[in-house]
Protein backbone atom coordinates (compact mmCIF):
# COMPACT_ATOMS: atom_id res chain seq x y z
CA UNK A 1 0.00 0.00 0.00
CA UNK A 2 2.63 2.37 0.74
CA UNK A 3 4.65 1.93 -2.81
CA UNK A 4 1.33 2.70 -3.96
CA UNK A 5 0.73 5.78 -1.81
CA UNK A 6 4.36 7.02 -3.13
CA UNK A 7 3.90 6.55 -6.63
CA UNK A 8 0.92 8.13 -7.30
CA UNK A 9 1.96 10.59 -5.02
CA UNK A 10 4.61 11.91 -6.90
CA UNK A 11 2.66 11.78 -10.42
CA UNK A 12 -0.23 13.86 -8.90
CA UNK A 13 1.96 16.35 -7.30
CA UNK A 14 3.28 16.69 -10.40
CA UNK A 15 0.20 17.31 -12.14
CA UNK A 16 -1.14 19.30 -8.91
CA UNK A 17 1.53 22.14 -9.01
CA UNK A 18 0.86 22.97 -12.71
CA UNK A 19 -3.09 22.53 -12.29
CA UNK A 20 -2.42 24.94 -9.01
CA UNK A 21 -0.43 27.48 -10.93
CA UNK A 22 -2.68 27.00 -14.10
CA UNK A 23 -5.86 27.91 -11.72
CA UNK A 24 -4.25 30.85 -10.11
CA UNK A 25 -3.55 32.56 -13.30
CA UNK A 26 -7.56 32.34 -14.05
CA UNK A 27 -8.49 33.60 -10.71
CA UNK A 28 -11.22 35.95 -11.20
CA UNK A 29 -12.26 35.10 -14.31
CA UNK A 30 -15.64 33.37 -14.83
CA UNK A 31 -16.25 29.65 -15.29
CA UNK A 32 -13.29 29.28 -14.51
CA UNK A 33 -13.97 25.79 -11.94
CA UNK A 34 -15.60 24.11 -15.14
CA UNK A 35 -12.95 25.04 -17.35
CA UNK A 36 -10.26 23.39 -14.71
CA UNK A 37 -12.87 20.42 -13.52
CA UNK A 38 -13.36 20.30 -17.20
CA UNK A 39 -9.69 20.06 -18.19
CA UNK A 40 -8.87 17.32 -15.20
CA UNK A 41 -11.44 14.79 -16.30
CA UNK A 42 -10.26 14.88 -20.06
CA UNK A 43 -7.48 14.10 -18.63
CA UNK A 44 -8.35 11.13 -16.70
CA UNK A 45 -10.29 9.95 -19.90
CA UNK A 46 -6.82 10.48 -21.57
CA UNK A 47 -4.72 8.88 -19.24
CA UNK A 48 -6.72 5.74 -19.43
CA UNK A 49 -6.57 5.38 -23.49
CA UNK A 50 -3.13 6.33 -23.48
CA UNK A 51 -2.16 3.65 -21.11
CA UNK A 52 -4.66 1.49 -23.10
CA UNK A 53 -2.15 2.26 -26.10
CA UNK A 54 0.59 2.20 -24.45
CA UNK A 55 1.81 -0.68 -26.67
CA UNK A 56 0.88 0.98 -30.36
CA UNK A 57 2.54 4.09 -28.84
CA UNK A 58 5.64 2.60 -27.96
CA UNK A 59 6.21 0.78 -31.11
CA UNK A 60 6.11 3.90 -33.47
CA UNK A 61 8.29 5.59 -35.02
CA UNK A 62 10.58 2.64 -35.13
CA UNK A 63 10.70 2.70 -30.86
CA UNK A 64 10.93 5.76 -30.18
CA UNK A 65 7.28 6.78 -29.89
CA UNK A 66 6.98 6.94 -26.41
CA UNK A 67 9.62 10.09 -26.09
CA UNK A 68 7.95 11.55 -28.99
CA UNK A 69 4.75 11.39 -27.68
CA UNK A 70 5.78 12.74 -24.72
CA UNK A 71 8.01 15.51 -25.87
CA UNK A 72 4.81 16.19 -28.35
CA UNK A 73 2.28 16.46 -25.52
CA UNK A 74 5.03 18.70 -23.11
CA UNK A 75 5.64 21.56 -26.60
CA UNK A 76 1.80 21.55 -27.29
CA UNK A 77 1.56 22.26 -23.30
CA UNK A 78 4.32 24.59 -23.63
CA UNK A 79 2.82 26.38 -26.71
CA UNK A 80 -0.42 27.13 -25.38
CA UNK A 81 1.03 28.58 -22.18
CA UNK A 82 2.88 30.86 -24.43
CA UNK A 83 -0.50 31.72 -26.41
CA UNK A 84 -1.71 32.65 -22.47
CA UNK A 85 1.15 34.61 -21.38
CA UNK A 86 1.04 36.65 -23.86
CA UNK A 87 -2.40 37.60 -23.83
CA UNK A 88 -2.57 38.06 -20.34
CA UNK A 89 0.04 40.52 -20.86
CA UNK A 90 -1.84 42.83 -22.88
CA UNK A 91 -5.35 41.89 -20.64
CA UNK A 92 -3.92 41.00 -17.04
CA UNK A 93 -3.73 44.82 -15.61
CA UNK A 94 -7.45 45.37 -17.24
CA UNK A 95 -8.53 42.34 -14.82
CA UNK A 96 -6.73 42.82 -11.75
CA UNK A 97 -7.94 46.58 -11.81
CA UNK A 98 -11.55 45.44 -12.68
CA UNK A 99 -11.47 43.13 -9.65
CA UNK A 100 -10.48 45.41 -7.69
CA UNK A 101 -12.88 47.67 -8.69
CA UNK A 102 -15.72 46.15 -8.69
CA UNK A 103 -14.78 42.77 -6.49
CA UNK A 104 -15.77 39.86 -9.29
CA UNK A 105 -15.73 37.50 -11.70
CA UNK A 106 -14.80 39.00 -15.30
CA UNK A 107 -15.16 37.70 -18.19
CA UNK A 108 -11.70 36.45 -20.05
CA UNK A 109 -11.20 35.57 -23.22
CA UNK A 110 -12.29 31.82 -23.67
CA UNK A 111 -9.47 30.94 -26.38
CA UNK A 112 -6.73 32.24 -23.90
CA UNK A 113 -9.34 29.66 -21.36
CA UNK A 114 -9.45 26.96 -23.79
CA UNK A 115 -5.96 27.02 -23.98
CA UNK A 116 -5.04 26.70 -20.56
CA UNK A 117 -7.93 23.90 -20.23
CA UNK A 118 -5.41 22.20 -22.42
CA UNK A 119 -2.68 22.72 -20.37
CA UNK A 120 -4.69 20.71 -17.30
CA UNK A 121 -5.82 18.32 -19.55
CA UNK A 122 -2.27 17.60 -20.92
CA UNK A 123 -0.69 17.64 -17.60
CA UNK A 124 -3.20 15.43 -15.94
CA UNK A 125 -2.71 12.67 -18.74
CA UNK A 126 0.73 12.41 -18.77
CA UNK A 127 1.42 11.74 -15.13
CA UNK A 128 -2.14 9.59 -15.13
CA UNK A 129 -0.56 6.99 -18.04
CA UNK A 130 1.52 6.55 -15.42
CA UNK A 131 -0.25 5.99 -12.61
CA UNK A 132 -2.75 3.88 -14.52
CA UNK A 133 -0.01 1.75 -15.89
CA UNK A 134 1.47 1.06 -12.41
CA UNK A 135 -1.95 -0.08 -10.95
CA UNK A 136 -2.82 -2.09 -13.89
CA UNK A 137 0.95 -3.98 -13.33
CA UNK A 138 -0.12 -4.22 -8.92
CA UNK A 139 -3.22 -5.44 -9.92
CA UNK A 140 -1.79 -8.18 -12.09
CA UNK A 141 1.54 -8.83 -9.51
CA UNK A 142 -1.59 -9.80 -7.15
CA UNK A 143 -2.08 -6.64 -5.18
CA UNK A 144 -5.31 -6.47 -3.00
CA UNK A 145 -8.24 -3.87 -3.97
CA UNK A 146 -8.13 -3.43 -0.65
CA UNK A 147 -4.39 -1.77 -0.38
CA UNK A 148 -4.12 -0.22 -4.02
CA UNK A 149 -7.55 1.58 -3.48
CA UNK A 150 -6.58 3.05 -0.26
CA UNK A 151 -2.66 3.86 -1.72
CA UNK A 152 -4.61 5.58 -4.54
CA UNK A 153 -6.65 7.12 -2.02
CA UNK A 154 -3.71 8.43 -0.10
CA UNK A 155 -1.26 9.37 -3.07
CA UNK A 156 -4.50 11.49 -4.80
CA UNK A 157 -4.95 12.97 -1.46
CA UNK A 158 -1.31 13.62 -0.53
CA UNK A 159 -0.81 15.30 -3.94
CA UNK A 160 -3.76 17.59 -4.15
CA UNK A 161 -3.30 18.95 -0.49
CA UNK A 162 0.36 20.20 -1.27
CA UNK A 163 -1.59 21.90 -4.78
CA UNK A 164 -4.07 23.30 -2.49
CA UNK A 165 -1.61 24.60 0.10
CA UNK A 166 0.15 26.11 -3.10
CA UNK A 167 -2.55 27.62 -4.27
CA UNK A 168 -3.31 29.44 -0.80
CA UNK A 169 0.30 30.58 -0.79
CA UNK A 170 -0.06 32.49 -4.67
CA UNK A 171 -3.23 33.69 -3.10
CA UNK A 172 -1.12 36.08 -0.58
CA UNK A 173 0.32 37.97 -3.59
CA UNK A 174 -1.48 41.55 -3.82
CA UNK A 175 -3.89 41.68 -6.63
CA UNK A 176 -1.73 44.48 -8.53
CA UNK A 177 1.49 41.99 -8.38
CA UNK A 178 -0.70 38.72 -9.17
CA UNK A 179 -0.97 38.52 -12.26
CA UNK A 180 2.61 39.28 -13.21
CA UNK A 181 3.93 36.79 -10.60
CA UNK A 182 1.27 33.96 -12.02
CA UNK A 183 2.64 34.91 -15.52
CA UNK A 184 6.22 34.77 -14.61
CA UNK A 185 5.16 31.09 -13.01
CA UNK A 186 4.30 30.32 -16.54
CA UNK A 187 6.82 31.22 -18.12
CA UNK A 188 9.28 29.64 -15.97
CA UNK A 189 6.45 26.10 -16.13
CA UNK A 190 6.54 26.60 -19.78
CA UNK A 191 10.49 26.63 -20.15
CA UNK A 192 10.76 23.99 -17.71
CA UNK A 193 8.49 21.73 -20.00
CA UNK A 194 10.62 22.48 -22.90
CA UNK A 195 13.83 21.21 -21.52
CA UNK A 196 11.76 17.97 -20.46
CA UNK A 197 10.88 17.35 -24.23
CA UNK A 198 14.69 18.45 -24.84
CA UNK A 199 15.42 15.39 -22.67
CA UNK A 200 13.62 13.20 -24.29
CA UNK A 201 14.31 13.82 -27.84
CA UNK A 202 17.55 13.76 -26.42
CA UNK A 203 17.29 10.17 -24.57
CA UNK A 204 15.25 8.94 -28.16
CA UNK A 205 18.97 10.10 -30.18
CA UNK A 206 16.80 12.33 -31.86
CA UNK A 207 18.70 15.61 -31.29
CA UNK A 208 22.22 15.80 -30.12
CA UNK A 209 22.69 16.53 -26.63
CA UNK A 210 25.46 19.15 -26.90
CA UNK A 211 27.40 18.37 -23.61
CA UNK A 212 25.61 15.45 -21.86
CA UNK A 213 25.78 16.70 -18.20
CA UNK A 214 26.59 20.33 -18.57
CA UNK A 215 26.73 20.34 -14.58
CA UNK A 216 25.88 18.25 -11.99
CA UNK A 217 23.99 19.78 -8.68
CA UNK A 218 22.65 16.30 -7.20
CA UNK A 219 24.81 16.83 -4.30
CA UNK A 220 23.00 19.71 -3.69
CA UNK A 221 19.37 18.66 -4.85
CA UNK A 222 18.92 15.37 -6.45
CA UNK A 223 16.58 14.63 -9.19
CA UNK A 224 14.68 12.26 -7.24
CA UNK A 225 14.17 14.06 -4.43
CA UNK A 226 11.07 15.52 -3.59
CA UNK A 227 12.20 18.60 -3.18
CA UNK A 228 14.08 18.43 -6.08
CA UNK A 229 10.74 16.98 -8.02
CA UNK A 230 8.74 20.27 -7.01
CA UNK A 231 11.24 22.03 -8.56
CA UNK A 232 11.46 20.37 -11.51
CA UNK A 233 7.83 21.12 -12.05
CA UNK A 234 7.67 24.78 -11.13
CA UNK A 235 11.03 26.26 -12.69
CA UNK A 236 12.15 23.25 -14.25
CA UNK A 237 15.31 22.69 -12.66
CA UNK A 238 17.66 19.72 -13.40
CA UNK A 239 20.64 18.30 -11.19
CA UNK A 240 22.41 17.14 -14.88
CA UNK A 241 20.40 18.96 -17.48
CA UNK A 242 21.97 18.04 -21.09
CA UNK A 243 22.85 21.25 -23.29
CA UNK A 244 19.95 20.77 -25.76
CA UNK A 245 17.89 20.97 -22.45
CA UNK A 246 19.50 24.34 -21.33
CA UNK A 247 18.87 25.66 -25.17
CA UNK A 248 15.33 24.80 -25.27
CA UNK A 249 14.89 26.55 -21.45
CA UNK A 250 16.48 29.85 -22.52
CA UNK A 251 14.90 29.81 -26.49
CA UNK A 252 10.87 29.35 -24.98
CA UNK A 253 11.46 31.73 -21.72
CA UNK A 254 13.21 34.18 -24.18
CA UNK A 255 10.60 33.98 -26.48
CA UNK A 256 7.87 34.28 -24.14
CA UNK A 257 9.44 36.88 -22.68
CA UNK A 258 9.74 39.11 -25.96
CA UNK A 259 6.34 37.83 -27.17
CA UNK A 260 4.61 39.52 -24.04
CA UNK A 261 6.68 42.75 -23.94
CA UNK A 262 5.74 43.28 -28.58
CA UNK A 263 2.81 42.69 -28.19
CA UNK A 264 1.79 43.33 -24.83
CA UNK A 265 2.39 46.70 -24.21
CA UNK A 266 0.01 48.97 -22.84
CA UNK A 267 -3.72 48.55 -23.48
CA UNK A 268 -5.71 51.52 -23.61
CA UNK A 269 -6.25 52.35 -20.16
CA UNK A 270 -6.60 55.92 -18.06
CA UNK A 271 -3.57 57.29 -16.15
CA UNK A 272 -3.75 59.58 -13.68
CA UNK A 273 -2.55 61.79 -15.82
CA UNK A 274 -4.78 61.14 -18.99
CA UNK A 275 -7.45 62.21 -15.97
CA UNK A 276 -6.16 65.81 -14.97
CA UNK A 277 -7.29 68.68 -16.50
CA UNK A 278 -6.07 69.90 -19.68
CA UNK A 279 -4.65 73.56 -19.52
CA UNK A 280 -5.23 73.64 -23.82
CA UNK A 281 -8.83 73.92 -23.44
CA UNK B 1 14.25 31.11 -33.65
CA UNK B 2 13.60 30.26 -37.46
CA UNK B 3 17.02 29.18 -38.10
CA UNK B 4 17.20 26.79 -34.79
CA UNK B 5 14.23 25.29 -36.39
CA UNK B 6 15.85 24.63 -39.77
CA UNK B 7 18.64 23.18 -37.40
CA UNK B 8 16.75 20.71 -36.35
CA UNK B 9 16.87 18.62 -39.60
CA UNK B 10 19.82 18.57 -40.22
CA UNK B 11 21.22 17.38 -36.30
CA UNK B 12 18.71 14.62 -36.72
CA UNK B 13 20.05 13.77 -40.03
CA UNK B 14 23.79 13.89 -38.54
CA UNK B 15 22.82 12.52 -35.61
CA UNK B 16 20.84 9.46 -37.73
CA UNK B 17 24.35 8.81 -39.33
CA UNK B 18 25.96 8.54 -36.37
CA UNK B 19 23.07 5.68 -34.39
CA UNK B 20 25.01 2.99 -36.20
CA UNK B 21 28.11 3.41 -34.42
CA UNK B 22 26.86 3.45 -30.98
CA UNK B 23 27.43 0.31 -28.76
CA UNK B 24 24.61 -1.57 -27.51
CA UNK B 25 24.38 -3.24 -23.91
CA UNK B 26 21.73 -5.48 -23.12
CA UNK B 27 19.69 -5.28 -19.59
CA UNK B 28 17.00 -7.78 -18.51
CA UNK B 29 14.06 -7.27 -15.94
CA UNK B 30 13.09 -10.55 -15.25
CA UNK B 31 10.87 -11.28 -11.82
CA UNK B 32 11.09 -7.27 -11.24
CA UNK B 33 14.70 -7.56 -10.81
CA UNK B 34 17.53 -6.32 -13.45
CA UNK B 35 19.72 -8.97 -15.06
CA UNK B 36 22.63 -7.97 -15.04
CA UNK B 37 22.45 -6.05 -11.43
CA UNK B 38 25.73 -4.11 -12.20
CA UNK B 39 26.83 -3.23 -16.19
CA UNK B 40 30.09 -2.15 -17.63
CA UNK B 41 30.18 0.18 -20.04
CA UNK B 42 32.73 2.34 -21.56
CA UNK B 43 33.65 5.64 -20.47
CA UNK B 44 33.02 9.17 -22.85
CA UNK B 45 30.94 7.11 -25.24
CA UNK B 46 27.58 6.94 -26.04
CA UNK B 47 26.12 3.83 -25.74
CA UNK B 48 22.43 1.90 -26.76
CA UNK B 49 20.87 0.69 -23.41
CA UNK B 50 18.16 -2.19 -24.86
CA UNK B 51 16.15 -3.20 -22.40
CA UNK B 52 13.88 -6.18 -22.29
CA UNK B 53 11.07 -7.00 -19.90
CA UNK B 54 10.20 -10.64 -19.46
CA UNK B 55 7.85 -9.98 -16.71
CA UNK B 56 3.76 -9.81 -17.59
CA UNK B 57 3.80 -6.36 -15.74
CA UNK B 58 4.57 -3.02 -16.82
CA UNK B 59 7.94 -1.57 -15.39
CA UNK B 60 9.54 2.05 -15.97
CA UNK B 61 13.09 2.12 -16.53
CA UNK B 62 14.23 5.05 -14.97
CA UNK B 63 17.90 6.67 -13.46
CA UNK B 64 18.24 10.30 -11.64
CA UNK B 65 21.72 10.03 -11.65
CA UNK B 66 21.91 9.96 -15.09
CA UNK B 67 19.17 11.30 -16.17
CA UNK B 68 16.81 8.62 -18.34
CA UNK B 69 13.25 6.85 -17.58
CA UNK B 70 11.17 5.37 -20.37
CA UNK B 71 7.94 2.50 -19.42
CA UNK B 72 8.83 -0.97 -20.68
CA UNK B 73 5.47 -2.83 -21.23
CA UNK B 74 4.97 -6.26 -20.28
CA UNK B 75 7.34 -9.00 -22.42
CA UNK B 76 8.55 -5.87 -24.94
CA UNK B 77 12.01 -4.60 -25.78
CA UNK B 78 12.92 -0.65 -25.77
CA UNK B 79 16.29 1.38 -26.55
CA UNK B 80 17.29 3.93 -24.74
CA UNK B 81 20.48 5.92 -25.61
CA UNK B 82 22.79 6.98 -22.61
CA UNK B 83 25.52 9.17 -21.58
CA UNK B 84 28.24 9.91 -22.89
CA UNK B 85 29.11 9.37 -19.23
CA UNK B 86 32.28 10.21 -17.25
CA UNK B 87 33.71 7.36 -14.88
CA UNK B 88 31.47 6.22 -11.93
CA UNK B 89 28.80 4.66 -10.77
CA UNK B 90 25.38 5.33 -11.92
CA UNK B 91 22.45 3.96 -10.25
CA UNK B 92 19.17 2.82 -12.23
CA UNK B 93 16.10 1.67 -10.67
CA UNK B 94 12.63 0.23 -12.02
CA UNK B 95 10.02 3.09 -10.68
CA UNK B 96 7.25 0.65 -11.06
CA UNK B 97 9.31 -1.80 -8.27
CA UNK B 98 11.53 0.06 -6.26
CA UNK B 99 12.21 -2.33 -3.31
CA UNK B 100 13.63 -5.41 -5.55
CA UNK B 101 14.36 -3.34 -9.47
CA UNK B 102 17.82 -1.82 -8.23
CA UNK B 103 21.45 -1.89 -10.89
CA UNK B 104 24.06 -0.19 -11.43
CA UNK B 105 25.83 1.12 -14.06
CA UNK B 106 29.46 1.32 -13.92
CA UNK B 107 31.51 3.85 -16.48
CA UNK B 108 34.99 3.22 -17.37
Amino acid sequence: MLGVALLVFREVLEAALIVTIVAAATRGVTRRGAFIGGGIALGVIGAVLVAAFAGTIADLASGVGQELFNAAVLLAAVAMIGWHVIWMSRHGRELARHMQQVGQSVRAGSSSLSMLLAVVALAVLREGSEVVLFLYGMAAGGTGAAGMGSGLAIGVAGGVAVGFALYFGLLRIPLKHFFSATNGLLVLLAAGLASTAARYLVQANLLPAWGNQLWDSSWLLSNGSLPGQTLHVLIGYDAQPSGMQLLFYVAIAALLLIGMRLFGGAPPQRSPAANAPNPAH
Amino acid sequence: MKSLLLGIPIALAAVAAQAADVPEYKLVIKDHKFQPVELKVPADTKIKLVVTNQDPTPSEFESNEFNREKIVLPNSTVTVFVGPLAKGRYKFFDDFHQDTGNGVLIVE
